[in-house]
């Protein structure tokens, strides 16, 4: 890996760590229950550093609760659209009968425009985190599946493939132990974009109020924040918006970085910046 | 008694300029403890009759004949079994080591892989196994050289890497295609020597376009030319008394008999000519040679041929 991009993906994980550490150890880091209610619309002080809302919550505490519903909802929608993802990829890129049928289904999602469906959907559900998830699920395995079925369509006309074929391996054997083991650093670039996609989205469905008002994530605070016309006329502002932003801006960044030095493994030519070029 | 019997065997692949015939009506019997050279140009079906004997060619593909093993037909078979065949009791070693081997997985796990497949070995017990093959291919350090990836191997130690894979689970039969590709004459020499050491007692139809390893490893030569053998004898007799004209055309392109071509290209498969295929090339062709496709006969015992002259 370059220098630079060792550097930057070494930011990008320690931006990652601290996030996923406030978000696991939240209870013990956060000063205040986030539903308790105090003074509302306090400055920021030394009882409360970052202030506090309309209805007199700790808004600190309130961050730190909202990273964990924010880093949940993105870990576990990645999680399942890679898992459903490669798994249709992989029998798609390997069975071509059963492929062309998954890749006209892929088809018709990936030409219906994503957020407005979305949009349109979230708003007539009840709001509450596992409908978000089950929302971004109808999309997020898409993608994932056409990039892997791509490369397994390569991947299977490999002599190794012949070889374990010779050897007596059935098509499943070889799909799990040889091509699988060759697609997971696709899959984890994909992980990584599916989450970036998924905390901006659910940011941006949250800041709309068809979030989950009971586990408020960033975006929901911000949504509240909105609201309240204050913030347009004095400094609240900085301590009550600017803060949950900041916070999906760097966890963006962080994981947008370690795909950037991810993505060299997966095309080795970046390693050799004179190579573009010279064609 | 013959470990293999391959009789009016034909593989034609249907393609949208005509039917492609690779492998035409051929008759083979392979027996025990006997390597077989399969002699041919690039292109002649060589590779094709080795995969058509493993069952691994494109569905559209339509194979016809009989290809008798231990008992059984193996066109009859059903896909189940044949897998239970393939590396257990008949083995390819392939060509190109470099790209058949996984460049993600470790080499000892490659030539584990058959044994876990077929014997149920446990992980351990099969990793052993792999580091005794390893050993037995003479590569050095086989306890260190378990665990490394492919890359970490030369070309050569990659083909000895492939033999052991194919020896893994002490097939009967084992088809070697063109072992010896890309490698150079001392490294040559060493797989020559390793093929002949480790499989004395296995039946092995080696294909190769390269006669001084087949002179060195075959008790018989099978000449194979657009998709049919043309001559079939002891090793010997086809280097001192060659009866096909191809045959001669093929040990006189030699460098050591003079490095003489022989004229024209050998004809695609699809359009075959009339009459004897070789005879655009042949310098004795006759006017029956245009007209008449010749039959295998026996023009000694053992020695058989495809030609009217003989």
């Amino acid at each position: 890996m370059t220098e630079g991009r060792k550097i930057l993906g070494s930011i990008g994980l320690g931006i990652l760590t601290i996030f996923v550490i406030v978000a696991v150890l939240a209870p013990h880091i956060a000063p205040y229950d986030p539903h308790q209610m105090y003074r509302p619309m306090e400055h920021p002080s030394s009882r409360h550093l970052l202030g506090t809302n309309d209805i007199g919550n700790d808004i600190l505490s309130e961050i730190i609760y909202g990273t964990r519903v924010s880093l949940f909802i993105a870990f576990i929608v990645s999680a399942i659209s890679m898992l459903v993802g490669t798994s249709l990829g992989l029998i798609a890129g390997y069975f071509d009968k059963l492929g062309f049928l998954i890749m006209r289904v892929v088809d018709i999602f990936l030409t219906i425009p994503r957020l407005p469906l979305i949009i349109i959907i979230a708003a007539s559900m009840r709001p509450s985190i596992w409908n978000l998830i089950a929302i971004f699920l109808i999309f997020g395995w898409t993608m994932t599946a056409r990039i892997i079925r791509s490369e397994v369509l390569t991947l299977r006309t490999r002599y190794y493939i012949d070889a374990t074929k010779m050897i007596g391996g059935g098509d499943f054997y070889i799909l799990w132990r040889h091509i699988l083991p060759n697609v997971i650093p696709l899959v984890v670039v994909q992980f990584i974009m599916e989450a970036i996609h998924v905390i901006l989205a659910e940011s941006g469905l949250s800041f709309l109020g068809l979030g989950d008002p009971v586990a408020r994530s960033w975006g929901m605070v911000l949504h509240y924040a909105f609201e309240c016309p204050i913030i347009y006329v004095s400094d609240v502002w900085m301590w009550w918006m600017l803060p949950p932003g900041l916070c999906i801006v760097f966890t963006v960044l962080g994981l947008t970085f370690v795909g950037y030095a991810l993505e060299e493994t997966l095309d080795p030519r970046l390693k050799n910046p004179a190579y573009g070029r010279e064609l | 008694m013959s470990v293999i019997e391959i009789s009016d065997l034909k593989t034609y692949f249907p393609t949208k300029d005509g039917i492609v015939r690779a492998v035409d009506r051929i008759d083979l019997s392979i027996h025990e403890r006997e390597t077989i050279g399969l002699i041919g140009e690039t292109g002649c079906g060589k590779t094709v009759l080795g995969l058509t004997l493993m069952r691994l060619l494109h569905p559209t593909t339509t194979v016809e004949g009989t290809i008798m093993y231990g008992g059984k037909n193996l066109l009859k078979i059903s896909e189940a079994e044949m897998r239970l065949i393939r590396g257990e009791a008949i083995a390819m070693i392939l060509q190109n080591p470099t790209t058949s081997l996984n460049p993600v997985m470790r080499v000892g796990e490659q030539i584990a892989e058959a044994i876990r497949l077929h014997q149920g070995l446990n992980r351990r017990d099969a990793k052993e196994k792999a580091v005794e093959m390893l050993d037995a291919v003479r590569i050095p350090l086989p306890h260190k050289r378990v665990g490394e990836y492919p890359h970490e191997f030369s070309g050569g130690m990659k083909q000895r890497v492939m033999i052991a894979m194919g020896l893994a689970c002490n097939p009967s039969f084992i088809i070697a295609d063109e072992p010896t590709k890309g490698l150079d004459v001392t490294i040559k020499a060493q797989i020559i020597e390793l093929l002949r050491e480790t499989t004395p007692d296995k039946a092995m139809l080696l294909i190769t376009h390269d006669l001084d390893v087949a002179r060195e490893l075959c008790d018989r030569i099978a000449i194979m030319y657009a998709g049919e053998l043309v001559e079939c004898a002891p090793t010997d007799e086809i280097f001192e008394d060659p009866l096909h004209p191809y045959t001669r055309g093929f040990l006189g392109s030699l460098p050591r008999n003079g490095l003489v071509p022989i004229p024209g290209m050998s004809p695609s498969l699809i359009n075959l000519p009339d009459g004897c295929r070789f005879h655009p090339r042949c310098a004795d062709a006759k006017e029956t040679c245009q007209k008449k496709h010749p039959e295998m006969i026996e023009v000694e015992c053992g020695h058989f041929v495809r030609c009217f002259d003989a």
